[in-house]
C-alpha cells in the first residue's frame, strides 16, 4: 500500500542533476552538449564549470556530437550526454543507439553513456515539444527510464555508475522544480488503475483528485523504468483490483512504448491495459492545434467514459 | 588528379631504412596472402558471411603500421589488413570469418565488424562513417593517439563532415586515413562529388594532403603529419576485387604489389623480399591448412 502523502526531498530535481554532474566531473567524468554555458544552464541543471573540468560545449553538429560521445564512453570517461530537447534527439540518438547499445552484444566491449534527454509538455511546435522516448526503448542494449523526482533520479543514476551499458534518462522540464517523491497510491478497491509515466505523472495525480470528488476510485502506480520494464507485483495487484482494468498515460506518441508496456502487463493480467497518450498528429504552433500530453481534464474524460461504459 | 604516382616525391624510397621497408612488405605479404585464402575459403563456400576484401589495398595499412605505432584503431568493414598489419591475431580472424565461436569477435562480427581489444581496435557498427566521430570522442578522451580510416563514400556522410570540424576544434589527436578507391560499392567518385577532401579537411584547418598509395610515400607523409595531429591523409588506391565477395571486373588502375616490389628490388632488397614472401605464403597456408578442405600444409 503507498503512503497517501508526497514525500519531501532535501533538493528538488535540478538541484540533484546538478550536483550529480558535478560530482562526476569531479571525478574523471565528463558532460557534453549544446549552448550549454549560457540561457540558465539547461533549467538549472548544470555546474558552472569548465572544458578542463570536463564540461565540454559542442557544436551544432547533432548527428556527429552523438559519435563523440560514444568515444568519450569508450575511452572510459562514462560522458553525460545533454541533449535539451527530445524532440532534437532523432538525430543525437543514431551513434548512442547504432554503436553504444550495441557495444556490449557484439564485441563485449562496454560503452556507458548517460543521456539526458529533456521532454516538455507542448507550446513549442511540432518538433520540440512532447516526450519521444519510444526512440530510445525500441533499441536492445539500452536502459531507459524516466525520473520525476530527485531520488529517482539518484537510483537511476547509481544503477548506471554500478553498470557497463548505456542509459537514457528521459527527464521532464516539468520535474525541475520537484524537491519531493512521488509514492504510488494503491486502493484495496479501485475503479481503475493509472500507470503514467514522466510529466503525465503529475497530470494524473491532478485528475485522481478530481474523479474521487465524482465517486470514482484510481490506483497510480508510476512507471520510472520503460526498459527494462518488469511487470512488478505492485503493477499487478492494483490492476487485479480495478474494476475497469488499467490505463497507460504517456507524453510520447501513443503508438510508442506506452502500448508495449500496456501489451506487458495485459499478458500477465485478464485485464485490459488501455494507453492515452500524444495523439498521431503532428503539433502546430498554435494553441488550438498543439499535442499535449493528455491534461487532467482529457484523463478525467476518458476515465468517465469507460467507467459507464463498463458499469 | 587520380593517378598511381599521384603526390610522389623523388628519392624517398632511398631514404627508408631498410628494417622499415622489409617490416611494410612483410605486412603488405601478410595481408596479401591472407585475402587470397579467404577469397578461396569464400569461394569454396566456408563463409556464410558477406566479405570484404582488402586486396590490392593492402599498402595503405602496412605503411600505417610501421610509421603510426600503436594508436587506438577505429576502422570500418573494409578491414581485415588493417586489423592484421597492427599485429591482430590472423588465427582469430580466420575463425571468424569462418563463424566459430574462437573467432576475434565469437562471430558476432563477420568480415565487417571485427575487433581487438590485445591492438586496441574497436569493431565498426556497419554504419559507414561512425568510426570517425567516435574515434574523435575516443581520441579526446583517453588523449591517446587515434587512427580513423574511412573511404571515400564514408567521407562524404554528414556526421564524418561535421566530425572533421569537431576534431579541429577540439583538437583530438587523430590521424584520419580516406582508403580512396573512387568507388562507393561500383559508383565512382566524379558521379557522387565535385570536391576533394583534402581539400575540406584544410578548410576544416586540419593539414591535409592528398597521395598515392606508394607505401614509402604514406609512410614520409605519416610521420610528418602525426607530429602535430588531428590531420588527414587522402590516400589513391585501386581495389583489386569487387566491393563485397570474391568478383572482378579485370585488372586494377594499378597493381601496387607489383610495384612494390619493383622498388625493393631497385633497393637491392630483392632477396628478402623473396624470402619474404615464402615464409609468409607458408605461414599462410599452415594456418589455413586444416580449415580448407583438400589444402596441403
Ligand atoms: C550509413 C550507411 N549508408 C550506406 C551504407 C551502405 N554501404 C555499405 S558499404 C558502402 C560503400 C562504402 O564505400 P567506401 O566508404 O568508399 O568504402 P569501400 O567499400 O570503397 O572500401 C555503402 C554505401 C552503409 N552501410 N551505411
Ligand atoms: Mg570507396
Amino acid at each position: 500500500m503507498g503512503t497517501k502523502t508526497a514525500r519531501r526531498a532535501t533538493m528538488t530535481v535540478a538541484e540533484k542533476i546538478k550536483e550529480l554532474t558535478r560530482n562526476h566531473l569531479k571525478n574523471d567524468g565528463v558532460a557534453l552538449g549544446q549552448c550549454l554555458t549560457a540561457v540558465g544552464w539547461v533549467g538549472g541543471t548544470v555546474p558552472d564549470m569548465t572544458e578542463e573540468e570536463g564540461l565540454i560545449e559542442l557544436s551544432m553538429a547533432d548527428v556527429a556530437a552523438g559519435g563523440f560521445a560514444v568515444g568519450l564512453a569508450l575511452a572510459g570517461r562514462r560522458p553525460i550526454y545533454i541533449v535539451r530537447y527530445q524532440g532534437f534527439q532523432q538525430f543525437n540518438s543514431i551513434i548512442p543507439l547504432s554503436y553504444a547499445a550495441k557495444s556490449n552484444n557484439i564485441w563485449d566491449v562496454s560503452c556507458p553513456i548517460f543521456i539526458r534527454s529533456i521532454g516538455m509538455d507542448g507550446g513549442i511546435g511540432p518538433v520540440a515539444s512532447g516526450s519521444h522516448h519510444s526512440i530510445f526503448t525500441r533499441m536492445p542494449g539500452i536502459k531507459v527510464f524516466a525520473p520525476m523526482t530527485p531520488g529517482e533520479y539518484q537510483r537511476g543514476w547509481d544503477r548506471f555508475m554500478e553498470d557497463d551499458t548505456p542509459y537514457c534518462a528521459s527527464e521532464h522540464r516539468r520535474s525541475f522544480s520537484i524537491d519531493y517523491e512521488m509514492p504510488n497510491r494503491i486502493h484495496p478497491q479501485a475503479d481503475i488503475t493509472l500507470y503514467p509515466i514522466s510529466s503525465t505523472r503529475l497530470n494524473a495525480l491532478e485528475a485522481a483528485a478530481t474523479l474521487e470528488s465524482e465517486g470514482i476510485v484510481c490506483n497510480i502506480v508510476h512507471l520510472l523504468w520503460l526498459k527494462p520494464f518488469f511487470v512488478s507485483e505492485t503493477i499487478l495487484s492494483a490492476l487485479s483490483g480495478s474494476r475497469h482494468g488499467g490505463l497507460v498515460l504517456d507524453g510520447d506518441f501513443e503508438n510508442g512504448v506506452a502500448k508495449c508496456l500496456a501489451y506487458d502487463i495485459m499478458q500477465q493480467s485478464d485485464k485490459n491495459v488501455r494507453v492515452l497518450a500524444l495523439e498521431e498528429r503532428s503539433a502546430g504552433f498554435a494553441p488550438h492545434l498543439d499535442n499535449l500530453p493528455p491534461t487532467p481534464q482529457k484523463i478525467c474524460e476518458y476515465v468517465r467514459k469507460l467507467v459507464q461504459q463498463t458499469r | 588528379m587520380r593517378s598511381k604516382d599521384y603526390g610522389l616525391l623523388p628519392g624517398l624510397t632511398a631514404k627508408c631504412s631498410r628494417e622499415d621497408t622489409l617490416a611494410m612488405f612483410s605486412k603488405v605479404c601478410f595481408s596479401r596472402f591472407f585475402e587470397f585464402k579467404v577469397k578461396e575459403a569464400a569461394e569454396k563456400k566456408l563463409i556464410k558471411c558477406p566479405i570484404y576484401l582488402s586486396l590490392g589495398q593492402e599498402s595503405i595499412s602496412s605503411a600505417l603500421a610501421v610509421a603510426f605505432p600503436n594508436p587506438a584503431i577505429f576502422g570500418q568493414h573494409r578491414c581485415h589488413d588493417l586489423y592484421l598489419a597492427y599485429g591482430g591475431d590472423p588465427t582469430a580472424l580466420r575463425d571468424e570469418l569462418l563463424h566459430r565461436p574462437t573467432g576475434c569477435t565469437s562471430g558476432m562480427g563477420g568480415s565487417a565488424s571485427i575487433h581487438s581489444p590485445a591492438i586496441k581496435m574497436f569493431g565498426h557498427d556497419g554504419f559507414m562513417g561512425t568510426q570517425v566521430p567516435i574515434a574523435i570522442g575516443y581520441a579526446f578522451g583517453a588523449g591517446q593517439r587515434t587512427l580513423a580510416v574511412m573511404g571515400d563514400a564514408s567521407a562524404e556522410e554528414d556526421y564524418v563532415l561535421a566530425a572533421l570540424g569537431l576534431a579541429s576544434t577540439k583538437k583530438a589527436p587523430v590521424l584520419f586515413v580516406c582508403a580512396d578507391n573512387n568507388l562507393s560499392i561500383l559508383t565512382e567518385k566524379k558521379v557522387r562529388r565535385n570536391w576533394h577532401m583534402a581539400e575540406v579537411a584544410s578548410a576544416f584547418k586540419l593539414r591535409a594532403v592528398e597521395i598515392t598509395d606508394d607505401p614509402w610515400l604514406i609512410m614520409h607523409q605519416t610521420r610528418i603529419l602525426s607530429q602535430e595531429l588531428p590531420a588527414f591523409m587522402n590516400i589513391h588506391t585501386a581495389r583489386a576485387v569487387w566491393h563485397a565477395g570474391t568478383g572482378c571486373d579485370g585488372p586494377p588502375e594499378w597493381d601496387r604489389f607489383s610495384l612494390i616490389k619493383e622498388e625493393v628490388a631497385r633497393l637491392g632488397l630483392q632477396r628478402e623480399a623473396e624470402d619474404i614472401e615464402i615464409e609468409t605464403q607458408d605461414k599462410i597456408s599452415l594456418l589455413w591448412a586444416q580449415k580448407l578442405p583438400g589444402e596441403q600444409p
